[in-house]
């Protein structure tokens, strides 16, 4: 099972949303995650779902989520041909002795400090998923508080410059 | 040219628009306006069921009978919610049909208001589309939508669901010319590079079949099929969706196959080398165990959805198309390069399976089998132009078995949902859209119980449906899974043959009502019923436990059949080499 990262363009309409997430619980695939927003064109938006299927089933939720009337487009993202990014907010346990070492970590991700509490830190960073995974992976050693993450975005590459 | 009027007077004005000649509606509260600007069309008849189930399979038969889009308008709440199981129904079998349930305001939706209910989100995973209007100057535009997506690409049910304040705001009405769907281009012709090389494979395949469905039907395809089939020799087989698309007397058909097929058919799928498959989804019932379905075979699939196409079975040559547009081009093709038939051998073989295992049943003297009952009814209409509609369960199968059909359009039956209860009411949409046939439905006396409310709109609305039923007292087909597979252990599946007493039942509605106990009186109550100028009703008594054979176990490969004329799987009959000559 290999995750692909599905990018949907659809008509910006009430309900949409709830046809193509229902269509996948329908047809049995289990989304990872996802992440909604309109496009350059007011009247389209975009959803990004991350789901973990094989070729042969992606094909089949591909051609499903296409025949939907409100769909205008489905890509079945190349990983290596694609710019993917997700954001993420850290609210970590920081008593004020540790708080430096937490905003070292911090700065090697790039990730900015968007508040400190008495005993506490927010961070934001975005990055490819598997730079997140490494934060959370890290961070889980002085207690996550609370974690907020958008699901991936993704477009594909600019082939023409 | 605008002119000013209420939603509802739109609406009809808009199924006016759209050619709507008959639509099945049932009235209540906040559908009033509709019904009322519905009073004054004369061009649209609007008949009442007994129920708006029963509305949605008049509506899915009249579109099944005729080609045309069906219509059904209900109210909201337990209105809409009786159609669900018609709306279903349609979208399984690919029927296109437009449904109109009124709902409440919109000032009130989501207040669990009196009569409330959310059909669009309930019906979403079984519509191709639906609608719920916020703004009454949207309305024809929607239905403009509603009836192009209903009707064009792989055919299907769309709701609208209309709340009442839509319904009497004021509008300019102008309907429009085109729509503008962006994300609905369904693709109509199929690819030229695709077709060739189909066409290279069938001029170069010793054993072709050509395995055919709804969507010959449904694209008005018969006779580029014929064309196809005669120029190159190929055998055809029709699924339950597809009868009707090939004459059943034609040489070159060999049947239904699937789980009740005959047994040449399964073995003609089992043993064929080029498998031409058109306007089918390789349904379960169909392919059995799908490994070994068609095994031996190039796959060739043709379908107007490109989501069917390796759903199942992946295809060799894979072709998005109309399959009326696609077969087309075959011929074209093939006339073009000039293609002779190869196929003598693997005609005469199947010829031959067909001598040695036809489908059968044992009669018995004196008893009144199922099996005769269809084939009388097949024979004494043979000359008739006639539309068979059927209920669901064993009724079905042998009417599927021993019914000759030779026109498409003359089959109606539920299919992919398998739903008791459609034959009546979609025989009665039939004769709406086709005054002059005669419409049977042949029914079971478990099927028949399920919408016989619908026996009244019959009889009040003057549509003389002939509905002939095969009593045996049981849910037949449950019956015979209970014998087959849970040790005859007839578990709530036992109804008493005289309740309710159908002749008698058929005189409260003002039908006729016939009785048949012996075969000898058969033949006298079917051209009496079908003579008949009203509905006719005729219980026949048949033999209680019979079995539709042969038979696929489920999950096993459909060359592996129960019953019938004893045969063992072609695999093994091919390995002792005892069909070996015809190959010489």
């Amino acid at each position: 099972m290999m995750k692909h990262t599905l990018s949907v363009v659809v008509e910006n309409k009430p309900g949409v949303l709830t046809r193509v997430t229902s269509l996948f619980a329908r047809r049995g695939f289990n989304i990872d995650s996802l992440a909604v927003g309109t496009t350059e064109d007011p009247t389209m938006s975009r959803i990004t779902i991350v789901c973990s299927a094989a070729d042969t089933p992606i094909e089949q939720i591909t051609k499903q989520v296409y025949k939907l009337i409100n769909v205008i487009k489905v890509q079945d993202l190349d990983p290596i041909d694609s710019v993917e990014r997700e954001l993420v907010l850290f609210k970590i346990n920081a008593a004020p002795e540790r708080r430096h070492e937490i905003i070292e970590i911090a700065n090697v991700f790039r990730a900015k400090i968007v508040d400190v509490g008495r005993n506490s830190v927010t961070i934001e960073a975005t990055g490819a998923t598997d730079k997140i995974d490494a934060m959370e992976d890290l961070f889980r050693a002085y207690g996550i508080k609370e974690m907020a993450r958008t699901g991936k975005i993704a477009l594909s590459r600019g082939r023409e410059g | 040219m605008t002119e000013q009027m209420n939603g509802a007077q739109a609406l009809v004005r808009s199924l006016e628009a759209e050619g709507v000649d008959v639509l099945f509606g049932y009235p209540g509260g906040v559908a009033l306006p509709i019904f009322d600007a519905l009073y004054d069309s004369k061009q649209i008849r609007s008949v009442l069921p007994r129920h708006e189930q029963g509305a949605v399979h008049m509506a899915d038969g009249y579109a099944r009978a005729t080609g045309r889009c069906g219509v059904a308008l209900v109210t909201s709440g337990p209105g809409a919610s009786n159609t669900i199981t018609g709306i279903a129904n349609a979208y399984m079998d690919s029927i296109p049909m437009v449904v109109f349930t009124a709902q409440v305001a919109t000032a009130v939706i989501g207040t669990d208001a009196f009569q409330e209910i959310d059909i669009t989100g309930i019906t979403v995973p079984i519509t191709k589309h639906n609608y719920l209007v916020k703004d009454a100057k949207e309305l024809p535009e929607i239905i403009k939508e509603a009836f192009h997506i209903a009707t064009t690409g792989r055919p299907g049910p769309v709701l609208v669901d209309v709340p009442v304040d839509i319904s009497k705001a004021e509008i300019d009405f102008d309907y429009p010319e085109i729509v503008n769907l962006p994300g609905y281009k369904p693709t109509f012709r199929g690819h030229g590079k695709q077709v060739k090389q189909a066409v290279t494979l069938i001029k170069e395949a010793n054993k072709p079949l050509l395995y055919v469905g709804g969507g010959v039907i449904a694209s008005e395809g018969s006779k580029e099929l014929k064309e196809l089939a005669e120029l190159m020799q190929i055998p055809v087989v029709t699924t339950m969706m597809g009868k009707g698309s090939f004459p059943e007397d034609h040489h070159l058909w060999i049947g239904m196959p699937g789980m009740h097929g005959a047994k040449y058919t399964n073995y003609a799928i089992t043993e064929t080398d080029l498998l031409i498959a058109v306007g089918v989804r390789f349904d379960d019932r169909v392919t059995g165990k799908l490994a070994t379905f068609a095994n031996k075979a190039k796959i060739i699939h043709v379908d107007v959805d490109p989501a069917e196409i390796g759903k199942n079975k992946e295809a060799d040559v894979p072709i998005v198309g109309d399959a009326k547009n696609v077969l087309a081009g075959m011929v074209a093709e093939l006339r073009k390069t000039g293609a002779e038939p190869i196929t003598q051998g693997w005609v005469a073989l199947v010829d031959r399976w067909r001598k040695q295992f036809p489908l059968h049943y044992s009669p018995e003297e004196g008893a009144l089998h199922p099996q005769y009952v269809v084939q009388r009814v097949s024979e004494l209409t043979a000359d008739r132009e006639t539309i068979i509609a059927t209920e669901v369960g064993q009724n079905q199968m042998w009417a599927c078995q021993f019914y000759t059909l030779r026109h498409p359009r003359s089959w109606i039956s539920s299919g992919g949902l398998g739903t008791m209860g459609f034959g009546l009411p979609a025989a009665i949409g039939a004769q709406a859209g086709r005054p002059d046939a005669l419409v049977i439905d042949i029914a079971g006396d478990g099927s028949i119980q399920m919408n016989s409310q619908e026996f009244a709109t019959a009889a009040i609305n003057g549509f003389p449906v002939k509905v002939i039923i095969l009593n045996n007292g049981y849910l037949g087909m449950v019956r015979q899974w209970q014998e087959l597979f849970y040790g005859r252990r007839y578990s709530s599946s036992v109804l008493p043959q005289d309740c309710p007493d159908f002749v008698k039942l058929a005189e409260a509605y003002g039908c006729l009502g016939l009785r048949v106990t012996d075969p000898s009186e058969l033949d006298a109550a079917l051209k009496k019923a079908f003579d008949h100028d009203g509905p006719a009703i005729v219980d026949c008594r048949v033999v209680g436990e019979e079995c539709v054979y042969p038979m696929v176990a489920p999950g096993a490969s459909i060359d592996e059949m129960l019953g019938g004329i004893p045969g063992c799987p072609v695999s093994e009959m091919l390995d002792d080499g005892t069909l070996e000559e015809v190959w010489e």
